[in-house]
């Protein structure tokens, strides 16, 4: 079983710090496969946070396959956690060398390039004004 | 009428002599979520909670509370809604066991188990005269009160305002235990967003007798940005994105935007906002607009 902390002037969000805790965790080999996660009911009693946001986290991990939800029992950690991702990764790196480039060329700064790529990560926003 | 819906205020209003407290309120409250009700003393939280638990009358419009009226309807609303008013008021003489005496006498769907089970937890002594309890004790003696009622909305007025930091944690912690139990829906009254912020997945923003500002917590800080560059007429900016609130110096532009789609532009430098300035943004607003997201419901379960 693991305890989460959260760091209130992070500025990452409360799911994701959750989810990142759990990553790491697994990869330290803190959690092992078969592992219960805290209840959602546990980790709201302790860091009185909404149930919602735990209950976000545990979807997202799910999604990633690092846990897998058992209805009514809990949350475990996978039987058989993801490989880390193979190849790819040096190729992806050589494109993205290629296009920070081309950023660099067309004027922006490391801070642009930076905020350019999170806004583009973050699904767009769409507002819906009564 | 909406059966996920947990309150619905329909342009509500209520004057007190010539004074309006709360108007042209019209908002919906999803079931199953947590909503903090925020804005500064004065702004029509706690008018709009005793209006949600009939103890006051409108004087427009209507609010229904679990799909009937709290006042005309109040024997089948009221006793499926948990309400702890500000300061908790409690009858100090009593002790822990007499008050909750009372309460199973008072409420028919007292359920003394969950009393008992948690003022052993809370480790309160029940013997011991309520008015001698710490802030911290007696308000969670008054959320147990509200709690063994089994509520389906739980309103609270100003629950942690009188609580140093631990014992605001530990009544957070109770009401979320509650809420991933239960489902419960609960809705808080709050002058700090602080307090708040991570315990609600739903916002709303009273200032000046009026909501300013209603939707999920979580889009809202999606969609709110403050941009800074060089002095601009925010109007260009306002083509495309809502201004909340521009502040200016000779050379500076700052503007708290809530966004239309992307809002990556080369002249402007962007940063993430907390709730908090998020709130006084829309506070500092002259001119006030309701904004109101989609509803997006998540069910709780635990």
């Amino acid at each position: 079983m693991i305890e989460f902390h959260l760091d209130a002037h992070s500025g990452v969000p409360t799911y994701l710090q959750l989810v990142q805790q759990v990553r790491q965790a697994v990869r330290l080999g803190i959690l092992r496969p078969g592992d219960q996660l805290p209840t959602v009911k546990e980790v709201v009693g302790s860091l009185a946070i909404n149930p919602n946001t735990v209950l976000k986290a545990y979807r997202e991990l799910d999604r990633e396959r690092l846990v897998e939800g058992r209805r009514g029992v809990g949350t475990f950690v996978a039987s058989a956690p993801p490989a880390p991702p193979p190849d790819g990764i040096k190729e992806l790196r050589t494109a993205l060398q290629r296009w920070i480039e081309r950023a660099r060329t067309a004027g922006l700064e490391d801070e642009s390039i930076a905020a350019l790529v999170a806004d583009t990560l973050r699904p767009p926003v769409v507002s819906r004004v009564a | 009428m909406n059966g996920d819906i947990a309150l619905r205020a329909d342009g509500l209003g209520k004057r007190y002599g010539s004074k309006w407290a709360l108007r042209d309120c019209t908002l919906e409250i999803p079931l199953g979520s947590v909503t903090a009700l925020v804005g500064p003393n004065g702004a029509g939280k706690t008018t709009l909670l005793q209006l949600a638990v009939g103890l006051s009358t409108p004087t427009q419009g209507e609010i229904r509370v679990l799909g009937g009226s709290p006042r005309h309807d109040a024997s089948g609303i009221l006793p499926r809604v948990g309400f702890v008013a500000q300061e908790h008021p409690l009858y100090r003489g009593l002790t822990v066991d007499e008050t909750l005496k009372l309460g199973r006498k008072l409420n028919p769907s007292w359920d003394d188990g969950v009393a008992r089970e948690r003022i052993e937890r809370l480790a309160l002594p029940g013997t011991q005269k309520v008015g001698k309890l710490s802030g911290g004790q007696q308000a969670q003696v008054a959320l147990t009160l509200a709690l063994a009622k089994r509520p389906e909305l739980l309103l609270l007025d100003e629950p942690v305002a009188s609580l140093d930091p631990l014992a605001r944690r530990e009544f957070l912690q109770s009401v979320m235990e509650v809420v991933a139990e239960t489902g419960t829906t609960v809705v808080l009254s709050s002058h700090i967003v602080a307090d708040l912020e991570r315990a609600c997945d739903h916002l709303v923003i009273l200032n000046q007798a009026q909501t300013q500002l209603i939707g999920p917590i979580d889009e809202i800080l999606a969609s709110h940005r403050l941009l800074t560059g060089p002095r601009t007429d925010p109007a260009t900016v306002a083509r495309v994105h809502d201004v909340v609130r521009e502040s200016h110096t000779e050379r500076q532009t700052t503007l708290l935007v809530r966004a239309n789609g992307h809002v990556y532009d080369s002249c402007w430098q962007l940063h993430e906002v907390d709730l908090e300035e998020v709130v006084l943004a829309y506070l500092g607003q002259r001119s006030i607009t309701t904004r109101s997201f989609e509803r997006r419901r998540e069910a709780v379960t635990a």
